[in-house]
Protein backbone atom coordinates (compact mmCIF):
# COMPACT_ATOMS: atom_id res chain seq x y z
CA UNK A 1 0.00 0.00 0.00
CA UNK A 2 1.58 3.37 -0.77
CA UNK A 3 0.54 6.47 0.80
CA UNK A 4 0.29 9.39 -1.43
CA UNK A 5 3.42 11.80 -0.83
CA UNK A 6 1.28 14.70 0.48
CA UNK A 7 0.30 12.48 3.49
CA UNK A 8 3.80 10.99 4.17
CA UNK A 9 4.82 14.81 3.95
CA UNK A 10 2.17 15.96 6.56
CA UNK A 11 3.54 12.63 9.12
CA UNK A 12 6.60 14.15 8.66
CA UNK A 13 6.24 17.34 9.51
CA UNK A 14 4.35 16.26 12.57
CA UNK A 15 6.72 13.70 13.69
CA UNK A 16 9.64 16.71 13.62
CA UNK A 17 7.12 19.06 15.85
CA UNK A 18 6.39 16.25 18.21
CA UNK A 19 10.02 14.92 18.64
CA UNK A 20 11.01 19.08 18.97
CA UNK A 21 7.88 18.99 21.63
CA UNK A 22 9.56 15.80 23.32
CA UNK A 23 12.87 16.74 23.45
CA UNK A 24 12.47 19.65 24.98
CA UNK A 25 9.73 17.97 27.56
CA UNK A 26 12.30 15.62 28.66
CA UNK A 27 15.16 18.23 29.53
CA UNK A 28 12.39 19.96 31.87
CA UNK A 29 11.53 16.89 33.58
CA UNK A 30 15.38 16.37 34.14
CA UNK A 31 15.94 19.59 35.35
CA UNK A 32 12.69 19.10 37.68
CA UNK A 33 14.13 15.67 38.99
CA UNK A 34 17.40 17.36 39.87
CA UNK A 35 15.92 20.12 42.02
CA UNK A 36 13.71 17.95 43.87
CA UNK A 37 16.84 15.49 44.82
CA UNK A 38 18.95 18.66 46.03
CA UNK A 39 15.53 19.86 47.70
CA UNK A 40 15.55 17.14 49.87
CA UNK A 41 19.56 16.89 50.41
CA UNK A 42 18.68 20.14 51.75
CA UNK A 43 21.17 21.73 49.30
CA UNK A 44 18.40 24.22 48.54
CA UNK A 45 15.83 26.01 49.96
CA UNK A 46 12.00 25.52 49.22
CA UNK A 47 12.04 29.27 47.30
CA UNK A 48 15.20 28.58 45.62
CA UNK A 49 14.02 24.82 44.50
CA UNK A 50 10.63 27.07 43.12
CA UNK A 51 12.30 29.92 41.44
CA UNK A 52 14.43 26.88 39.22
CA UNK A 53 11.39 25.34 38.45
CA UNK A 54 9.85 28.52 37.41
CA UNK A 55 13.10 28.99 35.01
CA UNK A 56 13.49 25.43 34.08
CA UNK A 57 12.12 25.92 30.99
CA UNK A 58 15.35 28.58 29.90
CA UNK A 59 17.83 26.23 32.04
CA UNK A 60 16.93 23.34 30.06
CA UNK A 61 17.62 25.01 27.01
CA UNK A 62 20.46 26.73 27.63
CA UNK A 63 22.06 23.37 28.95
CA UNK A 64 20.36 21.73 25.75
CA UNK A 65 24.01 22.29 24.02
CA UNK A 66 27.35 22.81 25.75
CA UNK A 67 28.39 26.11 25.08
CA UNK A 68 31.11 27.26 23.06
CA UNK A 69 32.76 28.26 26.21
CA UNK A 70 32.17 24.58 27.28
CA UNK A 71 32.81 22.80 24.36
CA UNK A 72 36.85 24.96 24.73
CA UNK A 73 37.18 22.94 28.17
CA UNK A 74 36.33 20.20 26.37
CA UNK A 75 38.75 20.40 23.46
CA UNK A 76 41.19 21.35 25.89
CA UNK A 77 41.39 18.37 27.64
CA UNK A 78 40.98 15.81 24.67
CA UNK A 79 43.64 17.99 23.20
CA UNK A 80 46.25 16.90 26.19
CA UNK A 81 44.72 13.52 25.93
CA UNK A 82 46.05 13.54 22.49
CA UNK A 83 48.95 15.11 22.99
CA UNK A 84 50.36 12.76 25.71
CA UNK A 85 49.56 9.92 23.54
CA UNK A 86 51.54 11.29 20.63
CA UNK A 87 53.85 13.55 21.37
CA UNK A 88 54.44 17.35 19.89
CA UNK A 89 56.74 17.73 17.02
CA UNK A 90 59.57 20.90 18.43
CA UNK A 91 60.06 22.30 15.05
CA UNK A 92 58.85 25.75 14.20
CA UNK A 93 59.41 26.28 11.07
CA UNK A 94 56.63 23.27 10.09
CA UNK A 95 54.05 24.23 12.90
CA UNK A 96 54.59 27.59 11.95
CA UNK A 97 53.27 27.07 8.18
CA UNK A 98 50.78 24.48 9.34
CA UNK A 99 49.06 27.04 11.52
CA UNK A 100 49.64 29.76 8.61
CA UNK A 101 47.60 27.43 5.91
CA UNK A 102 45.17 26.16 8.51
CA UNK A 103 44.35 29.92 10.12
CA UNK A 104 43.66 30.22 5.72
CA UNK A 105 41.76 27.53 5.66
CA UNK A 106 39.59 28.08 9.02
CA UNK A 107 38.69 31.42 7.93
CA UNK A 108 37.28 29.88 4.78
CA UNK A 109 35.06 27.70 6.24
CA UNK A 110 30.91 28.11 7.88
CA UNK A 111 32.53 28.81 11.61
CA UNK A 112 34.96 30.69 11.23
CA UNK A 113 35.17 31.64 15.03
CA UNK A 114 35.44 29.84 17.90
CA UNK A 115 35.47 30.74 21.78
CA UNK A 116 39.37 29.95 21.61
CA UNK A 117 39.95 29.96 18.00
CA UNK A 118 41.69 27.43 15.66
CA UNK A 119 45.24 26.28 16.28
CA UNK A 120 47.76 23.37 14.91
CA UNK A 121 50.31 21.45 15.80
CA UNK A 122 52.20 18.51 14.34
CA UNK A 123 52.45 15.32 16.05
CA UNK A 124 55.91 13.40 16.11
CA UNK A 125 54.74 10.17 15.31
CA UNK A 126 54.87 8.05 11.86
CA UNK A 127 51.29 6.85 12.22
CA UNK A 128 48.96 8.27 9.32
CA UNK A 129 46.70 9.88 11.69
CA UNK A 130 44.91 13.61 12.43
CA UNK A 131 42.29 14.56 14.89
CA UNK A 132 40.57 17.74 15.57
CA UNK A 133 39.30 18.54 19.42
CA UNK A 134 35.83 20.37 19.79
CA UNK A 135 36.42 24.10 19.36
CA UNK A 136 39.46 23.76 17.00
CA UNK A 137 42.54 22.30 18.58
CA UNK A 138 43.48 20.38 15.20
CA UNK A 139 46.70 17.79 15.47
CA UNK A 140 48.29 16.04 12.45
CA UNK A 141 51.36 13.57 12.15
CA UNK A 142 54.38 13.53 10.56
CA UNK A 143 53.24 10.29 9.26
CA UNK A 144 49.95 12.39 7.13
CA UNK A 145 52.24 15.34 6.25
CA UNK A 146 54.59 12.64 4.14
CA UNK A 147 51.45 11.54 2.16
CA UNK A 148 51.01 14.86 0.91
CA UNK A 149 53.07 15.93 -2.47
CA UNK A 150 52.20 19.40 -2.36
CA UNK A 151 50.68 22.41 -0.30
CA UNK A 152 47.05 21.65 -1.85
CA UNK A 153 47.29 18.22 -0.47
CA UNK A 154 47.81 19.30 3.08
CA UNK A 155 45.32 21.71 2.46
CA UNK A 156 42.79 18.91 1.98
CA UNK A 157 44.22 17.20 5.27
CA UNK A 158 43.48 20.24 7.34
CA UNK A 159 40.07 20.88 5.64
CA UNK A 160 39.07 17.82 6.28
CA UNK A 161 39.62 18.20 10.53
CA UNK A 162 38.25 21.99 10.20
CA UNK A 163 34.90 20.56 8.78
CA UNK A 164 35.01 18.65 11.93
CA UNK A 165 35.34 21.15 14.10
CA UNK A 166 32.70 23.27 11.96
CA UNK A 167 30.65 20.38 11.97
CA UNK A 168 30.67 19.99 15.90
CA UNK A 169 31.43 16.11 15.32
CA UNK A 170 33.40 16.01 18.28
CA UNK A 171 31.29 17.08 20.74
CA UNK A 172 28.07 14.81 19.34
CA UNK A 173 30.01 12.10 20.60
CA UNK A 174 29.88 12.95 24.07
CA UNK A 175 26.72 10.23 25.28
CA UNK A 176 23.37 11.40 25.72
CA UNK A 177 23.33 10.20 29.53
CA UNK A 178 26.87 12.80 30.13
CA UNK A 179 24.23 15.74 29.15
CA UNK A 180 21.86 15.00 31.11
CA UNK A 181 24.38 14.71 33.96
CA UNK A 182 25.52 17.63 33.54
CA UNK A 183 22.22 19.15 32.73
CA UNK A 184 21.14 18.09 36.80
CA UNK A 185 23.95 19.86 38.27
CA UNK A 186 23.70 22.83 35.96
CA UNK A 187 19.72 23.02 37.51
CA UNK A 188 21.12 23.24 41.03
CA UNK A 189 23.78 26.05 40.44
CA UNK A 190 21.55 28.25 38.29
CA UNK A 191 20.65 29.57 41.85
CA UNK A 192 23.49 28.36 43.81
CA UNK A 193 27.12 28.92 44.83
CA UNK A 194 28.95 25.67 43.56
CA UNK A 195 29.74 23.42 46.34
CA UNK A 196 32.25 20.91 46.54
CA UNK A 197 30.41 17.97 45.83
CA UNK A 198 29.01 19.90 42.85
CA UNK A 199 31.90 20.09 41.30
CA UNK A 200 33.26 16.44 41.79
CA UNK A 201 30.17 15.10 40.15
CA UNK A 202 30.50 17.99 37.12
CA UNK A 203 34.06 16.59 37.05
CA UNK A 204 33.41 12.85 36.97
CA UNK A 205 30.96 13.76 34.06
CA UNK A 206 33.49 16.01 32.19
CA UNK A 207 36.06 13.15 32.85
CA UNK A 208 33.43 10.63 31.20
CA UNK A 209 33.01 12.93 28.62
CA UNK A 210 36.43 13.31 27.56
CA UNK A 211 36.59 9.59 27.53
CA UNK A 212 33.75 9.39 24.80
CA UNK A 213 35.47 11.80 22.60
CA UNK A 214 39.16 10.49 22.49
CA UNK A 215 37.95 6.66 22.00
CA UNK A 216 35.91 7.71 19.12
CA UNK A 217 38.99 9.90 18.22
CA UNK A 218 42.00 7.43 18.37
CA UNK A 219 39.77 4.25 18.14
CA UNK A 220 36.65 3.86 16.67
CA UNK A 221 35.71 6.89 14.95
CA UNK A 222 32.91 8.63 13.48
CA UNK A 223 30.19 7.67 11.60
CA UNK A 224 30.28 6.94 7.71
CA UNK A 225 28.15 9.70 7.62
CA UNK A 226 30.49 12.22 9.57
CA UNK A 227 33.26 11.42 7.58
CA UNK A 228 30.77 12.17 4.10
CA UNK A 229 29.76 15.36 5.78
CA UNK A 230 33.31 16.19 6.60
CA UNK A 231 34.87 15.29 3.12
CA UNK A 232 31.83 17.36 1.73
CA UNK A 233 32.94 20.33 3.44
CA UNK A 234 36.39 20.22 3.30
CA UNK A 235 36.10 20.22 -1.07
CA UNK A 236 33.95 23.42 0.16
CA UNK A 237 36.54 25.30 2.15
CA UNK A 238 39.45 24.13 -0.49
CA UNK A 239 37.62 25.59 -3.29
CA UNK A 240 36.87 28.88 -1.70
CA UNK A 241 39.88 29.95 -0.96
CA UNK A 242 41.35 28.21 -4.57
CA UNK A 243 43.06 25.53 -3.87
CA UNK A 244 42.42 22.11 -6.32
CA UNK A 245 39.23 20.21 -4.24
CA UNK A 246 40.31 17.59 -6.16
CA UNK A 247 43.38 17.60 -3.74
CA UNK A 248 41.09 15.48 -1.58
CA UNK A 249 40.68 12.49 -3.89
CA UNK A 250 44.59 12.77 -4.54
CA UNK A 251 45.97 12.57 -0.95
CA UNK A 252 43.40 10.01 -0.07
CA UNK A 253 44.91 7.60 -3.22
CA UNK A 254 48.36 8.46 -2.08
CA UNK A 255 47.06 7.70 1.76
CA UNK A 256 45.66 4.12 0.44
CA UNK A 257 48.93 2.72 -1.03
CA UNK A 258 50.45 3.78 2.10
CA UNK A 259 47.74 2.35 4.94
CA UNK A 260 48.93 -1.02 6.38
CA UNK A 261 45.71 -2.71 6.73
CA UNK A 262 44.97 -3.58 10.32
CA UNK A 263 47.00 -0.48 11.28
CA UNK A 264 45.89 1.64 14.45
CA UNK A 265 45.40 5.19 12.67
CA UNK A 266 43.33 6.21 9.85
CA UNK A 267 43.16 2.35 8.77
CA UNK A 268 41.16 1.96 11.72
CA UNK A 269 39.05 5.23 12.68
CA UNK A 270 37.98 5.71 8.77
CA UNK A 271 36.29 4.65 6.25
CA UNK A 272 38.83 3.18 3.08
CA UNK A 273 39.93 6.07 0.86
CA UNK A 274 38.81 4.47 -2.11
CA UNK A 275 35.34 4.82 -0.72
CA UNK A 276 35.84 8.42 0.57
CA UNK A 277 37.23 8.64 -3.04
CA UNK A 278 34.05 7.70 -4.61
CA UNK A 279 31.88 9.54 -2.27
CA UNK A 280 33.65 12.54 -2.79
CA UNK A 281 33.57 11.83 -6.87
CA UNK A 282 29.78 12.03 -6.72
CA UNK A 283 29.77 15.67 -5.57
CA UNK A 284 31.03 16.82 -9.49
CA UNK A 285 34.06 18.85 -8.36
CA UNK A 286 35.61 20.97 -10.90
CA UNK A 287 39.28 21.94 -10.86
CA UNK A 288 40.76 25.58 -9.72
CA UNK A 289 40.17 28.38 -11.89
CA UNK A 290 44.24 29.35 -12.36
CA UNK A 291 46.57 27.38 -11.96
CA UNK A 292 48.98 27.04 -8.49
CA UNK A 293 51.75 29.72 -9.13
CA UNK A 294 55.35 27.93 -8.68
CA UNK A 295 56.00 29.74 -4.99
CA UNK A 296 53.23 27.49 -3.50
CA UNK A 297 55.36 24.36 -4.29
CA UNK A 298 58.67 26.23 -3.57
CA UNK A 299 57.33 27.23 0.00
CA UNK A 300 55.83 23.97 0.81
CA UNK A 301 59.07 22.06 0.25
CA UNK A 302 60.76 24.40 2.20
CA UNK A 303 58.68 23.98 5.11
CA UNK A 304 57.55 20.17 4.76
CA UNK A 305 60.77 18.86 2.85
CA UNK A 306 62.04 16.95 5.73
CA UNK A 307 59.36 16.42 7.93
CA UNK B 1 -7.70 13.86 1.95
CA UNK B 2 -7.55 15.28 5.42
CA UNK B 3 -4.26 15.10 5.17
CA UNK B 4 -4.20 16.89 2.16
CA UNK B 5 -5.74 20.49 3.28
CA UNK B 6 -4.04 19.80 6.26
CA UNK B 7 -0.46 20.01 4.49
CA UNK B 8 -0.14 23.80 3.56
CA UNK B 9 -1.20 24.70 7.21
CA UNK B 10 1.28 22.20 8.75
CA UNK B 11 3.46 23.52 6.44
CA UNK B 12 3.12 27.23 7.02
CA UNK B 13 3.18 26.87 11.30
CA UNK B 14 6.52 25.02 10.35
CA UNK B 15 7.81 28.08 8.43
CA UNK B 16 6.50 30.59 11.16
CA UNK B 17 7.99 28.57 14.14
CA UNK B 18 11.41 27.67 12.54
CA UNK B 19 11.96 30.28 10.38
CA UNK B 20 14.73 32.69 11.06
CA UNK B 21 12.93 35.92 11.63
CA UNK B 22 14.59 39.17 9.94
CA UNK B 23 17.99 39.87 11.88
CA UNK B 24 18.48 43.70 11.60
CA UNK B 25 18.07 45.25 14.70
CA UNK B 26 17.86 42.39 16.60
CA UNK B 27 20.17 41.76 19.64
CA UNK B 28 22.94 39.38 20.01
CA UNK B 29 25.81 38.40 22.48
CA UNK B 30 29.27 37.55 21.52
CA UNK B 31 29.98 34.06 22.11
CA UNK B 32 34.07 34.06 21.62
CA UNK B 33 36.18 34.97 24.02
CA UNK B 34 38.02 38.14 22.26
CA UNK B 35 35.48 39.20 19.24
CA UNK B 36 37.26 41.53 16.63
CA UNK B 37 35.06 44.07 15.01
CA UNK B 38 36.37 44.91 11.67
CA UNK B 39 35.58 47.77 8.71
CA UNK B 40 34.85 45.19 5.98
CA UNK B 41 32.41 42.18 6.35
CA UNK B 42 35.84 39.61 5.52
CA UNK B 43 38.81 38.77 7.60
CA UNK B 44 41.10 40.87 6.01
CA UNK B 45 38.95 43.74 7.05
CA UNK B 46 40.91 46.38 9.88
CA UNK B 47 39.99 45.36 13.20
CA UNK B 48 38.29 48.50 14.28
CA UNK B 49 37.62 47.42 17.49
CA UNK B 50 37.20 44.31 20.33
CA UNK B 51 34.10 42.77 22.14
CA UNK B 52 34.20 40.93 25.04
CA UNK B 53 32.47 37.23 25.74
CA UNK B 54 28.76 37.76 26.73
CA UNK B 55 28.89 41.57 25.25
CA UNK B 56 25.62 42.46 23.64
CA UNK B 57 25.02 43.91 20.61
CA UNK B 58 22.52 45.37 17.98
CA UNK B 59 22.41 43.95 14.32
CA UNK B 60 22.46 46.19 11.90
CA UNK B 61 22.81 44.69 8.78
CA UNK B 62 23.71 40.98 7.62
CA UNK B 63 25.40 39.97 4.75
CA UNK B 64 26.83 36.52 3.44
CA UNK B 65 27.84 35.15 7.12
CA UNK B 66 28.70 38.65 8.24
CA UNK B 67 27.03 40.90 10.61
CA UNK B 68 27.17 44.71 10.76
CA UNK B 69 26.60 45.60 14.25
CA UNK B 70 27.25 47.98 16.99
CA UNK B 71 26.72 48.79 20.27
CA UNK B 72 22.61 49.86 21.13
CA UNK B 73 21.14 52.78 19.62
CA UNK B 74 23.98 54.13 17.88
CA UNK B 75 24.28 53.83 13.91
CA UNK B 76 27.89 53.43 13.19
CA UNK B 77 29.65 49.83 14.18
CA UNK B 78 31.58 47.33 12.30
CA UNK B 79 31.20 43.50 10.77
CA UNK B 80 31.75 40.71 13.21
CA UNK B 81 31.45 36.89 11.92
CA UNK B 82 27.97 35.39 12.61
CA UNK B 83 30.08 32.09 14.33
CA UNK B 84 31.30 34.83 16.87
CA UNK B 85 27.85 35.86 17.57
CA UNK B 86 24.83 34.02 19.63
CA UNK B 87 21.16 34.46 19.69
CA UNK B 88 20.84 33.46 23.42
CA UNK B 89 21.09 35.89 26.00
CA UNK B 90 24.82 35.08 27.63
CA UNK B 91 24.44 35.69 31.61
CA UNK B 92 27.91 35.89 33.30
CA UNK B 93 27.50 35.65 36.42
CA UNK B 94 23.84 34.01 36.66
CA UNK B 95 22.19 35.40 39.99
CA UNK B 96 18.68 33.96 40.68
CA UNK B 97 16.99 37.37 39.00
CA UNK B 98 19.35 36.77 35.87
CA UNK B 99 17.79 33.14 35.39
CA UNK B 100 14.43 34.12 36.44
CA UNK B 101 14.74 37.06 34.18
CA UNK B 102 16.17 35.29 31.19
CA UNK B 103 13.29 32.27 31.52
CA UNK B 104 10.68 34.58 30.45
CA UNK B 105 12.40 36.72 27.91
CA UNK B 106 14.13 33.81 25.88
CA UNK B 107 16.86 32.00 25.61
CA UNK B 108 19.81 32.08 27.98
CA UNK B 109 23.22 30.55 27.96
CA UNK B 110 25.54 30.63 31.36
CA UNK B 111 28.40 31.87 31.23
CA UNK B 112 31.32 30.71 32.90
CA UNK B 113 29.05 26.99 34.29
CA UNK B 114 29.00 23.60 33.51
CA UNK B 115 32.06 22.31 32.00
CA UNK B 116 34.92 25.65 33.12
CA UNK B 117 38.18 26.61 34.52
CA UNK B 118 37.29 25.10 37.98
CA UNK B 119 36.62 21.68 36.22
CA UNK B 120 38.99 21.81 34.17
CA UNK B 121 41.80 22.37 37.61
CA UNK B 122 40.06 19.70 39.11
CA UNK B 123 40.22 17.38 35.93
CA UNK B 124 44.35 18.38 36.21
CA UNK B 125 44.49 17.03 39.11
CA UNK B 126 43.27 13.77 38.64
CA UNK B 127 45.19 13.43 35.69
CA UNK B 128 48.62 14.71 36.57
CA UNK B 129 50.33 12.73 33.42
CA UNK B 130 48.66 15.13 31.32
CA UNK B 131 50.68 18.14 30.28
CA UNK B 132 48.83 21.37 29.70
CA UNK B 133 51.55 23.27 28.97
CA UNK B 134 51.40 21.62 24.96
CA UNK B 135 48.10 23.42 24.90
CA UNK B 136 48.55 26.66 26.38
CA UNK B 137 51.66 27.25 24.15
CA UNK B 138 49.52 25.85 20.93
CA UNK B 139 46.98 28.74 22.29
CA UNK B 140 49.66 30.94 23.04
CA UNK B 141 50.63 31.13 19.62
CA UNK B 142 48.79 33.96 17.08
CA UNK B 143 48.42 34.29 13.15
CA UNK B 144 49.13 38.35 12.17
CA UNK B 145 45.92 38.79 9.81
CA UNK B 146 48.72 40.77 7.37
CA UNK B 147 50.90 37.36 7.19
CA UNK B 148 47.85 35.44 6.19
CA UNK B 149 47.09 37.63 3.42
CA UNK B 150 50.52 37.70 2.57
CA UNK B 151 50.69 33.64 2.40
CA UNK B 152 46.98 33.90 0.54
CA UNK B 153 48.59 36.41 -2.32
CA UNK B 154 51.71 34.72 -2.80
CA UNK B 155 50.21 31.41 -3.26
CA UNK B 156 47.88 32.96 -5.58
CA UNK B 157 44.72 32.29 -3.29
CA UNK B 158 42.09 34.09 -2.45
CA UNK B 159 40.43 35.15 0.84
CA UNK B 160 37.92 32.95 1.68
CA UNK B 161 36.32 34.24 4.16
CA UNK B 162 34.82 37.26 3.17
CA UNK B 163 30.76 38.01 2.07
CA UNK B 164 30.79 37.00 -1.15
Amino acid sequence: MRSRPGTTAARLLLAAALAIACGCAALDEVAKVGTSVAESQGKISKEQAQSITRSTGALAKAAEDFTPEQEYYVGRSVGAVIANRYRPYRNDQVNDYINLLGQALAQASDRPETFGGYHFLVLDSDEINAFATPGGLIFVSRGMLRCCDGEDAVAAVLAHEIAHVQLRHGIQSIEQSRKTEALKVLAVEGTKTFGRKELADLTKTFEDSIGDITSTLINNGYSRAFEREADAAAVEILSRVGYDPNALSAMLREMGKRLKPGGLDFAKTHPSPASRIEEISSLGLRGPSSPAPPARQARFRKALGGV
Amino acid sequence: MKARIALPFLLLAFLLAFAAPGSAGKMMSVQVRKGDVRATPNFLGKIVGTMAYGDRVEVLETRQGWMRVGPAGRSAGGWMHSSALSAKRIVLSAGAKDVQAAASGGELALAGKGFNADVEAEFKARNRNLDFSVIDRMQAAEVPQDKIALFLKEGGLAAGGGAR
